[in-house]
């Protein structure tokens, strides 16, 4: 296996135009919610950068998440997979079978040993000695301890790899558990959603290529810059919340209206992800643009949370007084700014001068 | 019962408040572009519009005198709107899906200018073919 070459070769070798690489580092950008002015910056670094091997396990899943991310906008997969990375390892993407496709596993974690990318999608199940998921005869366990040994960073690719998702459930009957609590001391990034927003899984990848280095993570190990604020923070429904509008069943007044889904148990308030700005098939609505309450489907525990339908407990008590304020008075600067998290970005933007890659970092 | 059964009524959210902040956004960047010449961009994708607001952004921003379209990984629509130095640029990917939603204020759109690169790329091309018909 040969060393691989600098995303700017391989384009360059390919004849694709430098404007085709800044119209993709604008996409980038938006994805990765950086200001839009960094295209030129983000491009800059991307044109050095060695593409990573990247080694992808599948265990107890449903491949949903692989979907998501296939059928994510073209230059995220076409670009990010096949261009950005090197995809030396997918079960189910990949043409090798069997023996062969095993020695590709063996030989990218031999050849970029501490360097290359783990993802992972699915839980693991220890319960029985782990017998409940194995791949060529091996536990996920055992797999996934030996992939995590020489991995640079470990992407945990949807809520069954962040926290255990539906396998974990009640009664969990396979002993299913979350990447995190097997492996300790590496880094784990977790990208949660059932199934996570495809622009997500290639913004974490494209921050990472970009800057050298993970995301800022919350508490629960997700990148900020997509987890920071709530569905609710950032719902367009918002303001008949804020007035008082609600929905009472499915088919009233007030469904037909575009009111509050809060009362048929919509679960905003609590929910951490990007839905209502990034949204979801090729960016033409989320589950409460389509008048459904959001599930809470990147949260811990989720599926044991309670019915879909029963309403939160309170009002939520994590009401952002930014976010708030932004909506009801219209604040020019809150609204433009976006996630918390993109506080500094509006920093470099207003210092007024050209960005760099390292203004950006630290997002 | 046919689908025009269905009753189907366009939401009114235009007093939400979030499309008066941009324009004034983008008033304060076109000020600014005035005094110093700096360029801005709005990454749309990140404001929490509802269709409707984002129709109404539309209309209100109109269409002014130039477009343009780049053939590129996908299409790209540029095109400068009522407001001069106010430019629209939205990118596509193959598929046709908007990968960037952009308001970008400048003379013109940055992504329109001949990239350096590409001009080098372009001479070399040129002089490889006049050596050829030598
Ligand atoms: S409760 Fe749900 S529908 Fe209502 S504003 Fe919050 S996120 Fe939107």
């Amino acid at each position: 296996m040969k060393e691989h070459e600098t995303l700017e070769q391989r384009l360059h070798e390919q004849g694709v135009s430098r404007r085709s690489f800044l119209k993709f580092c604008a996409a980038m950008a938006t994805m990765m919610a950086l200001p839009p002015g960094s295209a030129t910056a983000i491009a800059a670094a991307l044109a050095k950068v060695k593409r990573p091997s990247v080694i992808w396990l599948s265990f107890q899943e449903c491949t949903g998440c692989t979907e998501s991310l296939t059928r994510s906008h073209s230059p995220t997969l076409e670009s990010m997979i096949f261009d950005m990375v090197s995809l030396d390892y997918h079960h189910t993407l990949q043409a090798a079978s069997g023996f062969a496709a095993e020695q590709a596993r063996e030989d990218a974690m031999k050849e970029f040993n501490g360097k290359y990318l783990l993802l992972v999608d699915g839980s693991i199940p220890l319960k029985d000695g782990g017998v409940y998921s194995t791949i060529a005869g091996r536990t996920n366990l055992d797999l996934l301890e030996e992939a995590a040994k020489g991995a640079a960073a470990i992407v945990a690719v949807g809520s069954c790899a962040a926290f255990g998702g539906i396998p974990n459930a009640n009664p969990n009957p396979t002993g299913a558990v979350a990447v995190s609590d097997i492996i300790k001391d590496k880094p784990i990034i977790n990208i949660s959603g059932c199934p996570p927003i495809p622009a997500v899984i290639t913004g974490v990848l494209a921050h990472y290529l970009t800057f050298g280095a993970l995301p800022a993570l919350d508490n629960l190990g997700r990148p900020k810059a997509f987890y920071g604020e709530t569905i609710h923070d950032r719902c367009y429904r918002r303001p008949m919340y804020e007035q008082g509008k609600f929905a009472k069943t499915f088919d009233d007044e007030g469904a037909r209206n575009g009111w509050c889904l809060y009362e048929l148990g919509c679960k905003g308030p609590t929910t951490h992800n990007a839905c209502a700005t990034t949204k979801w098939n090729g960016g033409t609505g989320f589950p409460i643009e389509a008048g459904h309450g959001c599930i809470g489907c990147s949260e811990p525990k989720f599926w044991d949370a309670g019915s879909f339908y029963a309403p939160l407990p309170a009002p939520a008590a994590d009401v952002t007084t930014v976010a708030k304020a932004a909506v009801i008075a219209g604040a020019v600067a809150a609204v433009v700014a976006g996630a918390i998290d993109r506080g500094k970005k509006t920093k470099a933007q207003q210092s007024r001068e050209k960005l760099t890659v390292d203004d950006l970092k630290g997002e | 019962m046919s689908l025009d059964d269905i009753s189907i009524k366009v939401a009114d959210l235009h007093s939400i408040g979030s499309l008066d902040a941009l324009l004034n956004e983008i008033a304060s960047h076109l000020t600014r572009f005035i005094a110093t010449g700096e360029t801005a961009m709005i990454d749309l994708k990140s404001l929490p519009f509802s269709p409707a607001e984002y129709e109404s952004l539309r209309t209100a921003l109109g269409r002014g005198e130039v477009s343009a379209r780049l053939e590129t990984i996908g299409d790209s629509e540029l095109y400068e709107t009522h407001y001069s130095g106010v430019w629209w640029v939205t990118h596509y990917n193959v598929e046709g899906d908007v990968i960037a939603d952009l308001i970008e204020i400048a003379e013109v759109p940055a992504i329109l200018h001949s990239q350096p690169e590409d001009v080098r790329d372009g001479l070399e091309r040129l002089q490889h073919t006049l050596s050829q018909t030598k």
